[in-house]
C-alpha cells in the first residue's frame, strides 16, 4: 500500500447538491490528512456537512470535485462494485440508528460483512463470536436486536464494523441515541480498538464530552474546516467508567 | 453451491416473516401450475383414449356405404335401394390389389330372448372375414364359418353386453337364443372392445351369418336379394389406404355404370381419418386449456413482481446496510432473484402436487382417464422457475441499483 502514514488524504473536496436549479454547496473545498492510528472527532453545527463528508470518506458517495485517497487508493476512479469492495475490506460503519437486521441473531448480524467475502461459514461464525466477545457481548450471540438494549445493539453494530479487520471505523453520531453512561462505554470500546488494534477512528458527535476521548478535534462550519486541533491528553473512557457508580455491574467492559 | 443454499435460507426466512402474504402470492402460481398439470393430464388421457378406440375399430379400415354424401347430406341410390351388393364385395376382394379383405354387412334392430330375459340390440349379418377386419377375438366359443354362411346356419356370436344381459355371468356358448321366433345356437362370445370413438358400446351387438340374417331376421331387399348395408374393407397396410380407396372407387363406379361427371352412388369413409379429426380436436382442447392455465401463471408472476416490489421498498434500509458493508450489485440482485424464484418454485412444487392430486381425483371420480407425463411436470417446474426469474428481475434490479446513502436514510 502507501508508504506514507496518512490513511486518509483529502484535497479540495467539494460537494454540491442540486435542488431544482439552485446548487447547494455543502462542502466548500476541504483538505486534510488523517494518520494511521488517529482517533479523530468531528464536531460542528447541524447542517454543516459532517454526514456528507463521512459518506464520502466511507466511499458511499462521490465528491463533486477534489481528490480522496484511502489507504493509498485513489477512490475517485472506482466504480460501484469496486467501492463496495473497498467498504467491505477497509471500512467499518457505526450508525446513530444501529441499523441491525431485525429478527436476525447478533451473530448473524455481525457476520453480515463476511457474507460478501469468500470466508467459509465456520470461520465466519468464529470471527463473529470473537468480535462479539471483544465488545463484551459474549453470551448474547443468539439474541435478536429486539431483545437487546440500545447500548447492546450499538455494541453489536460495533462488532459488525470490526469483524472484517478494517483500516478505519467511521461512526456518525454513534452515541446520539444513548445515555451518557452508555456513551462512555461505547467510547471505551472505541479507545481500546484504537489503541490495541490500531484501527483509525473517525467519530462525528454533537456531544463535547464524547469528543474529549479523541486525540484530534476537527470543527466544521458551513462546509469548511474551522478548527483542527490535537489533544495532548485525551481522557480515558475506561478510567472514567470505573469512577462512575457501577449501575449495571454485568456490563463491565471485557478488556 | 453453498452460497446458493445460504441465499435460499435467507430467502425462506424473509418469506416466513410475511407468511400470509407469501402464501397468497404463491397462490397464483399454485393455481396456474396445478391447472396446467391437470389440464395437460386430462388432454393426454383423452387423446390416448381416442387412440385406443381407433385401435378397437380395427386397423386400416375403410367403410363403403350406399348413397353419396353431397353437400345436401346423404342421398340414397335410385328408389332408396341400397346400391351395394355381396357381388360388389366379392369383386373388390378379387380385383383390388391393395385390399386385404372385404366384409359385406347388413344391420337391423332386434329383440333377443333367452327364457325370461330379453334384450334389444343391433344384429349384424356378416361373414367370417368381419372378425379379422374388425380385429375381434373370442372370449369363449368360436366364430361361425364360411360353411355356416353358405348353409344359412342358425348360429350367433354375442357381444359381451348382450351375453351379460341375457345370461348373466354364465357362459352362453352352446345355449340357444330366440330372435323373431327363430332359435339360434350361440357359437361364441366376443372379447369386449369397449366404447367406440363416437361413444357407442361396441359390445352391444349380436353377429349372425349374412345369409341367415337376411332371410330370417333383418329381411332381405325385395328388389335385390344380394344388397347389403355396408362393406367393411381392410387395406393391405396403412400406406395403401389411399390406393385401396381409389381402386375400389374406380371399380364400384365401373360396376354401377356411373358416367364420368356423375356423382358416386356410394360413399367411402376412411375411419382413421374421421377419428383422427376427433383426436386433433381433443389436442386443440388441451392446448386451449393449457393456454388459459399459462395465463394464470403469468398473472401469478405479476403477483410475485408486485410483492417483490413491496418487499424491496420495505427493506430499503436493509439494502442500504448490505451495500454499506460490501454487497455488490450482483449480491443484492441475486438475493432478491433467489427470493422471487424461491417463491415461484415453492408455488410451482405445491402446484405440481395439487395438479397430480387433481388428475388422480378426476380419473377416479369422473371416470375419465388422465395421463400426467413426466415432461409436463418438469415443464411446470422449469416454467415456474422462469416465472420467478422473469418477474423477479425488475424488482431485484431496482434493489441492486439503489443509492446506498438514500437507502440507508430511508424512513
Ligand atoms: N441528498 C441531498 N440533497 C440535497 N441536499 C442535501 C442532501 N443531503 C444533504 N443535503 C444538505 O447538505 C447539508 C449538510 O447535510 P449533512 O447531513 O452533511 O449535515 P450534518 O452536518 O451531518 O448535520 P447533522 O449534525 O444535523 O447531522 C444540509 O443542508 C442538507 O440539507
Ligand atoms: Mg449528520
Amino acid at each position: 500500500m502507501s508508504d506514507t502514514t496518512a490513511v486518509i488524504e483529502v484535497k479540495d473536496l467539494v460537494k454540491d447538491y442540486k435542488l431544482g436549479q439552485v446548487p447547494v454547496h455543502v462542502l466548500k473545498g476541504i483538505s486534510f490528512e488523517i494518520q494511521r492510528g488517529d482517533f479523530v472527532s468531528i464536531m460542528g453545527p447541524s447542517g454543516s456537512g459532517k454526514s456528507t463528508l463521512m459518506n464520502i470518506l466511507g466511499c458511499l458517495d462521490k465528491p463533486t470535485s477534489g481528490s480522496y485517497r484511502l489507504d493509498g487508493i485513489s477512490v475517485g476512479e472506482l466504480n460501484r462494485d469496486q467501492l463496495a469492495e473497498i467498504r467491505n475490506k477497509k471500512i467499518g460503519f457505526v450508525f446513530q440508528q444501529f441499523n441491525l437486521l431485525a429478527r436476525t441473531s447478533a451473530t448473524e448480524n455481525v457476520e453480515l460483512p463476511l457474507m460478501y467475502t469468500d470466508t467459509p461459514a465456520s470461520e465466519r461464525r468464529e470471527r463473529a463470536m470473537k468480535a462479539l466477545f471483544a465488545v463484551g457481548l459474549a453470551g448474547r450471540e443468539d439474541h435478536q436486536p429486539s431483545q437487546l438494549s440500545g447500548g447492546q445493539q450499538q455494541r453489536v453494530a460495533i462488532a459488525r464494523s470490526l469483524v472484517n479487520n478494517p483500516k478505519i471505523i467511521l461512526a456518525d453520531e454513534p452515541t446520539g441515541a444513548l445515555d451518557s453512561r452508555t456513551s462512555i462505554e461505547i467510547m471505551a470500546i472505541f479507545q481500546r480498538l484504537n489503541r490495541e488494534d490500531g484501527i483509525t477512528m473517525i467519530v462525528v458527535t454533537h456531544d463535547p464530552d464524547v469528543a474529549t476521548y479523541s486525540n484530534r478535534n476537527i470543527h466544521f462550519k458551513d462546509g469548511k474546516l474551522q478548527l483542527d486541533e490535537r489533544v495532548a491528553q485525551p481522557r480515558d473512557a475506561k478510567r472514567d467508567l470505573e469512577q462512575l457508580p457501577a449501575e449495571k455491574p454485568e456490563e463491565v467492559i471485557a478488556a | 453451491m453453498n452460497k446458493i443454499l445460504a441465499s435460499v435460507r435467507i430467502a425462506l426466512r424473509a418469506l416466513k416473516v410475511n407468511r400470509t402474504r407469501s402464501a397468497l402470492t404463491m397462490l397464483g402460481i399454485i393455481i396456474g401450475v396445478a391447472a396446467v398439470i391437470a389440464m395437460v393430464g386430462v388432454g393426454a388421457g383423452a387423446t390416448a383414449r381416442i387412440q385406443d378406440q381407433i385401435q378397437s375399430i380395427g386397423a386400416n379400415l375403410i367403410m363403403v356405404l350406399p348413397g353419396s354424401i353431397s353437400s345436401n347430406g346423404v342421398r340414397l341410390g335410385s328408389g332408396g335401394v341400397s346400391s351395394l351388393t355381396e357381388d360388389d364385395a366379392k369383386a373388390i376382394a378379387k380385383e383390388c390389389p391393395s385390399v386385404a379383405a372385404v366384409a359385406p354387412t347388413v344391420r337391423g334392430s332386434v329383440q333377443v330372448v333367452n327364457g325370461n330375459s330379453n334384450w334389444a340390440t343391433s344384429a349384424q349379418g356378416v361373414t367370417p372375414d368381419y372378425m379379422t377386419i374388425r380385429d375381434y377375438s373370442m372370449m369363449s366359443g368360436e366364430f361361425f364359418t364360411t360353411q355356416d354362411v353358405d348353409a344359412a346356419a342358425k348360429v350367433a356370436v354375442l357381444g359381451q353386453t348382450v351375453a351379460q344381459n341375457l345370461f348373466g355371468d354364465s357362459d352362453p356358448t352352446g345355449q340357444v337364443v330366440i330372435i323373431k321366433n327363430v332359435p339360434f345356437t350361440v357359437s361364441g362370445v366376443l372379447t369386449p372392445k369397449g366404447q367406440s370413438p363416437s361413444g357407442q358400446d361396441q359390445d352391444d351387438v349380436i353377429l349372425l351369418p349374412l345369409s341367415t340374417a337376411k332371410r330370417k331376421v333383418i329381411g332381405g331387399n325385395k328388389a335385390n336379394a344380394k344388397s347389403v348395408n355396408a362393406l367393411m374393407v381392410q387395406s393391405a397396410g396403412p400406406q395403401t389406404m389411399d390406393q385401396a380407396q381409389q381402386e375400389l372407387t374406380t371399380l364400384l363406379r365401373e360396376r354401377h355404370r356411373i358416367q364420368p361427371g356423375e356423382d358416386d352412388d356410394f360413399s367411402v369413409r376412411n375411419l382413421a381419418e374421421v377419428f383422427a379429426a376427433q383426436e386433433t380436436s381433443a389436442q386443440v382442447m388441451s392446448i386451449l386449456l393449457g393456454a388459459i392455465a399459462s395465463v394464470s401463471l403469468i398473472v401469478g408472476g405479476i403477483g410475485i413482481m408486485n410483492i417483490m416490489l413491496v418487499s424491496v421498498t420495505e427493506r430499503t434500509r436493509e439494502i442500504g446496510l448490505r451495500q454499506a458493508v460490501g454487497a455488490k450489485t450482483r449480491d443484492i440482485l441475486s438475493q432478491f432473484l433467489v427470493e422471487a424464484v424461491t417463491l415461484s418454485l415453492l408455488g410451482g412444487i405445491i402446484g405440481i402436487v395439487l395438479g397430480l392430486t387433481t388428475s388422480v381425483l378426476i380419473s377416479h371420480f369422473a371416470n375419465w382417464s388422465t395421463q400426467v407425463s413426466l415432461t409436463s411436470v418438469l415443464m411446470a417446474f422449469v416454467f415456474s422457475a422462469l416465472v420467478g426469474v422473469f418477474f423477479g428481475y425488475y424488482p431485484a434490479r431496482k434493489a441492486a441499483y439503489m443509492d446506498p446513502i438514500e437507502a440507508l436514510r430511508y424512513e
